[in-house]
């Protein structure tokens, strides 16, 4: 398998500030690549730097073998791009952009119509040829901005939170197309903030504060030391009064970390620990508590490692 | 009834405070155009550019030229040799008057007769027009007194008959010089702002940035951009044309084609300077403020108002930067004075120049990259 993406030491900074810092990457080709990390831990910054928008302060990285400051140009052909903002022309009708873009990827006369066609097809867009883009509700932009971004069909695609704000039927949909496309050997480089969408990825990275602090599939993520020591268990706490409960557990000295998560308590304890901890809640007067042992969650890997470099 | 007044304002004060940029813009730039422009507009005509064709060459026709030199409203350009380039240069616009002695004109005052000079004025532009008329008559009155007061016996006229001859424009109507120059005004500031916002729109939607990442090229992209602006630009001159034919009799003596072949080469430039604009402004604020930054000075120094010439020197170096200065100058030289390729070349030829010089910049500027 060749790769499809390899940075080595990549880095951006503005002035005194560093948003990318030393970032090392390889992405094979097919993969799905989720790309995740806070606001402003300097996501966007090296989807721009690979897409050749911004120039790397230091490093270097390779796209589909092509060296993103040398050969910028004849990278722009193999790749497409959906910013985070949706940037398609709003007075121009669903199939106008799409034949702008066409018409800028080079795709001769004979072949735009079916190609267009094509994208609209597995964009579901059919209905909408007609429509202003800008009149567009938010899933069907995003779909349309897929289509533009896909008329050339490019080996490798880069979504910068392609489902941010949108519903989440939409957001699934979006997803199964992703699957079709990767089906067809399309590599994908995506950011965004959902877990759920994270898990479906065949590989993730993690960047906080402008490091890439791991990458691997998410398996590999859940079984890394760092987040399931030996001798700890993951356990699940269902019980009334969370907050209460967590900080009765916190003080616990079997309790390594206690964390909520929707209508539960995330508990890394010590193993062997569960009656024990059952008793004790029940002791504090939470007689309905059930402790339940689980899987790390990607959430919990990533919390967990956020909360190790904050302490550091 | 005030409620919430404090709060808005306070908040508001920061964001006045927060957008160095405008700020900036807001408070500084009337500072420096009330100096500049305090300096540059002045109602009085002075340094009229002025050629001289002297048939006479004696000692009274060179006293005469000293007085009007000394008055501080004329320069002389040059001197010339015949009749015709006397013309010629009115019509170039080297000059707005012109002086012809008589080579009788020092026997004529010696015999004590009545001596005429001829004076050509440029009637494109009427203010300078009829100003400088009134200078003229002045100094020859003067001059008429102060032979009268020397000689013994008394004339039947006045020594020195100054013969006006209007050119162009006689009966000095203010819309022949107003229009075309407000024609010029009208193309620059549709076709820099169109231009300017045009591109600056893709920034703040982001557009551009997607742009970047195909393979358009950096030219490509540019003159795709431009060259739609450039025929609207174009359109809206003959518009502009059509109207001050029609609504205000202002007429065409000289060439059409001519006039839109130098017409073209200031749309270039008008859109060089909107390119240049848009690389500059992030958004549509900064975009106006900037033009303003250009139509201001094109308003008040390019000779649509106020002639360049009474301007003081330093300030000249302005004025010909600004291609508006040069396309009114073609604008009123062929429609008022039927000027031709050949009187008007060099006019042109700035213009292209200044024209080529900006486009240059801005498209140095305008990287496809982001930083």
């Amino acid at each position: 398998m060749t790769q499809a993406i390899r940075t080595e030491n990549l880095t951006r900074r503005f002035g005194n500030f560093t948003a990318v810092d030393g970032v090392n990457l390889e992405i094979e080709e097919g993969d799905i690549f989720g790309f995740l990390g806070p606001n402003g831990s300097g996501k966007s910054t090296v989807i721009r730097m690979l897409c050749g928008l911004l120039l790397p302060t230091d490093g270097s990285a390779q796209v589909l073998g092509y060296d993103v400051v040398r050969d910028s140009e004849k990278v722009k052909h193999s790749i497409g791009y959906m910013s985070q903002q949706f940037s398609l022309y709003p007075d121009l009708t669903v199939m106008e952009n799409l034949t702008f873009y066409a018409r800028i990827y080079g795709i001769p006369r004979r072949d735009r119509r079916a190609r267009i066609e094509e994208v609209i097809a597995g964009a579901g867009i059919q209905d909408y040829r007609k429509r202003l883009a800008g009149q567009l509700s938010g899933g069907w932009k995003q779909r349309l901005a897929l289509a533009c971004a896909l008329v050339h069909r490019p080996r490798l695609m880069f979504l910068d939170e392609p489902t941010a704000g949108i519903d989440p039927v939409a957001r699934r949909e979006l997803w199964n197309l992703l699957f079709d496309l990767s089906g067809q050997g399309v590599t994908f480089f995506v950011t965004t903030h959902y877990m759920d969408e994270a898990e479906r990825c065949s590989h993730v990275g993690y960047i906080y504060y402008s490091k890439l602090i791991v990458r691997g599939t998410p398996n590999e993520l859940k079984q890394l030391e760092e987040i399931s020591p030996p001798g700890t268990a993951r356990l699940e706490i269902r019980c009334s009064r969370l907050p209460s409960a967590m900080r009765i557990l916190a003080e616990k000295p079997y309790v390594r970390d206690v964390t909520i998560f929707a209508d539960s308590l995330h508990v890394l304890a010590e193993q062997g620990n569960e009656t024990r901890m059952a008793a004790d809640l029940e002791a504090a007067g939470y007689p309905q508590a059930q402790v339940i042992s689980i899987p790390p969650t990607l959430e919990d890997v990533f919390v967990t490692l956020t909360q190790r470099r904050k302490a550091v | 009834m005030f409620k919430g007044l404090t709060s808005v304002m306070y908040k508001e004060t920061f964001h006045i405070l927060r957008d160095f940029r405008t700020l900036f813009l807001m408070l500084l730039l009337p500072v420096m155009d009330l100096t500049i422009f305090g300096y540059a507009i002045d109602l009085e005509v002075r340094n009229i550019a002025t050629v001289v064709y002297n048939l006479d060459g004696r000692q009274q026709s060179r006293e005469l030229l000293d007085m009007f030199a000394n008055s501080g409203y004329f320069t002389f350009e040059r001197v010339v040799l015949s009749e015709a380039e006397l013309e010629r240069a009115i019509v170039r616009g080297d000059a707005k008057i012109g002086l012809k002695i008589p080579p009788d004109y020092s026997d004529r005052l010696l015999r004590g007769e009545s001596a005429q000079i001829q004076v050509l004025l440029d009637g494109s532009d009427s203010t300078v027009a009829m100003q400088a008329l009134q200078v003229i008559n002045a100094i020859a009155l003067r001059k008429s007194i102060d032979i009268i007061s020397q000689s013994a016996n008394m004339p039947g006229a006045f020594p020195i008959d100054a013969r006006p001859r209007v050119l162009f424009n006689p009966d000095m109507k203010t819309p022949y010089f107003m229009v075309p120059g407000l024609v010029g005004m009208i193309m620059q500031s549709v076709t820099m702002l169109l231009t300017a916002f045009a591109v600056v729109r893709e920034k703040e939607t982001g557009t551009l940035e997607q742009l970047m990442v195909t393979p358009v090229s950096r030219l490509g992209l540019m003159l795709g951009k431009l060259l739609p602006f450039g025929v609207v630009g174009f359109i809206e001159m003959v518009f502009a044309l059509v109207l001050m034919r029609i609504l205000f009799h202002v007429p065409i003596a000289g060439n059409v084609v001519l006039l839109g072949m130098f017409g073209l080469i200031f749309v270039f430039a008008t859109l060089g300077m909107g390119l240049l604009i848009s690389t500059m402004a992030q958004n549509h604020m900064q975009a106006v403020q900037l033009a303003l930054l250009i139509m201001l000075p094109s308003i008040l120094m390019s000779g649509f108002m106020f002639p360049i010439e009474s301007m003081p020197k330093p300030l000249h170096a302005v004025a010909y930067a600004i291609p508006a200065t040069y396309w009114i100058r073609i604008l009123r030289g062929i429609s008022l004075r039927a000027a031709g390729f050949a009187d008007l070349w060099d006019q042109g030829l700035w213009m292209l120049v200044i024209g080529v010089v900006v486009l240059a910049v801005a498209v140095s500027r305008f990287r496809k990259t982001l930083a």
